[in-house]
């Protein structure tokens, strides 16, 4: 009988508690952000399509080595990188670029490796990525030897197309730099 | 002007000049209190709460309304063609006869009945019938689950309701209103919630479980049983209901305030104000409530009603009767 008692008492308390608790929070200042009048400061950790980086003096020019561990490591295959030796003529690009007419499968494990091993300069000609398969895992970023790829920071970015999410990623840096050039000169 | 002061002291015109000033009333107030109750939620979740519509969101009930008006009325297949249009009608109409007894100020009440108290709680009763109507006309599953429970619901809590009502009955000797906030105005020590606090409990307890209003809101229970007993209706059929909701809880704070808290009685000034201000204060504290506690089970709910409510108030009433037969 006593316990019954206590443990309704103690019951009703943890009503007063609760009680105190919502009415603490009723008090106190919103936490959410109030979207069109605010917007989220930090977005270092939001994962949008990748890009590339450029070297530290020349934005126009990515650190990108062609190494192609990105397009081998991609689980959706979802980039295509076109590169050639300086001094050798361009390779005619053997693929085409990924476009909506002929998406591929994502590869199976056995297909053959494509990534380069020897330590031959490339100069990169072409990185496009479909974004409608990519699944933002990051691992392209972080097999990156040299740290060419980073996460976008578009949160608005939309489309009403399939070929809207299809990037020229190296077009993109240099249509960066290029305003970034035109705002310093303004 | 004599003429049109003798004419509006005619009793039926009294009484239709009060129906619409309270039908007035709970429609201004089924706005006031959506708003209030969505910004109430907004804040305790730390959130702005409606803001798009007019000025810090003020016109968001408005808009809320105007779309349920606009809505085309539909019915499900198969289900009862009368019961399902009764239901919400019968929902909402008795709440203007429940505030027609209450005296609001000194001067403001509809209808002076020596029975009021009396009146209140039968009418209020009608509510349990609309939803169990509501339930079974709509043939569907989740609304006679809901119906199911807000019969066993209203039932078990309005022995309690009435137990702790009788209490006050007996202090005041009188089951009118009028009487009640009568016997309470020498000063706030006289009001009824010091000498009879456990029957206010009692009462607040079993008014929101009557109100289905949460945690007993199992009629409802969104989670459970998509919307219980009004699963089926849309449009004004559904804003009826809602109206009653909103309707009964001014009602029950209403009838809280007169019998506990004075009613239009309290310090420095007396009048409609205060009541206005005690119906408020206990509405938001029940909307305080409702984002504060989890719904609770079908079994604790009839345990916590007939294991804990219903002995407890009837030891408070036969001390209570045991008191004053002493007193006396």
């Amino acid at each position: 009988m006593t316990t019954t008692i206590q443990k309704t008492m103690k019951g009703l308390w943890s009503l007063i508690v609760g009680l105190k608790v919502t009415g603490k929070e009723f008090c106190r200042p919103w936490i959410t952000v109030h979207y069109p009048r605010q917007e989220v400061t930090n977005l270092d950790t939001f994962r949008g399509h990748i890009d590339l980086v450029p070297v530290l003096d020349d934005p126009e020019k990515p650190l990108c080595i062609v190494c192609r561990r990105c397009e081998e490591v991609c689980p959706s295959g979802c980039i295509r990188i076109e590169g050639h030796v300086p001094g050798e003529e361009k390779e005619v690009p053997v693929r085409q670029l990924l476009l909506v007419s002929n998406i591929s499968l994502p590869h199976s494990a056995a297909r053959e490796p494509i990534c380069a091993t020897d330590k031959t300069l490339r100069v990169l000609d072409g990185f496009s990525l479909n974004y409608n398969l990519c699944s933002l895992c990051g691992l392209c970023v972080q097999s990156c030897p040299v740290s060419s790829l980073t996460f976008s920071s578009d949160v608005y970015l939309a489309g009403a197309s399939r070929k809207d999410f299809e990037f020229d990623l190296l077009q993109r840096l240099i249509d960066r730099a290029g305003s970034t050039k035109l705002k310093k000169a303004a | 002007m004599t003429q049109i002061l003798q004419f509006l002291m005619l009793p039926l015109v009294h009484l239709i000049v009060a129906l619409i000033a309270i039908l007035t009333f709970i429609a201004l107030n089924g706005l006031i209190l959506v708003y209030v109750e969505r910004k109430v939620a907004g804040f305790i979740q730390r959130r702005p709460g409606p803001f798009e519509v007019g000025p810090h969101g003020l016109l968001q009930p408005l808009a809320d309304a105007l779309k349920l008006v606009g809505k085309q009325l539909v019915m499900p297949r198969g289900a009862d063609r009368i019961l399902f249009w009764v239901a919400p009608l019968l929902s909402f109409a008795p709440v203007a006869i429940c505030l027609l007894p209450i005296p609001f100020g000194p001067y403001l009440l509809g209808l002076n009945v020596n029975l009021g108290l009396l009146l209140v709680l039968a009418f209020s009763g009608l509510n349990v019938l609309a939803l169990c109507l509501a339930g079974w006309g709509s043939n569907n599953k989740y609304a006679l689950l809901g119906a199911a429970r807000a019969v066993a619901q209203s039932v078990a809590y309005e022995i309690p309701l009435l137990l702790s009502v009788l209490c006050v009955a007996f202090t005041c000797g009188s089951l009118s209103f009028v009487d009640i906030t009568a016997s309470q105005t020498r000063g706030l020590l006289s009001w009824n919630v010091f000498s009879q606090p456990l029957a206010f409990l009692i009462f607040f307890v079993s008014a929101l479980a009557e109100t289905n209003r949460a945690p007993f809101d199992l009629p409802e229970a969104e989670s459970e049983l998509t919307a219980g007993f009004h699963t089926e209706y849309s449009g004004m059929g559904f804003g009826l209901f809602f109206l009653a909701e909103y309707s009964y809880m001014i009602v029950v704070s209403a009838v809280a305030s007169v019998l506990f808290l004075g009613g239009w009685s309290g310090p420095f000034f007396s009048g409609h104000w205060w009541m206005l201000g005690k119906i408020y204060a206990l509405i938001l504290i029940m909307m305080w409530f409702r984002w504060t506690y989890p719904r609770v089970r079908f079994d604790q709910l009839l345990n916590i009603c007939w294991k804990w409510l219903i002995p407890l108030s009837l030891i408070n009433l036969l001390g209570t009767a045991l008191i004053i037969n002493l007193v006396r």
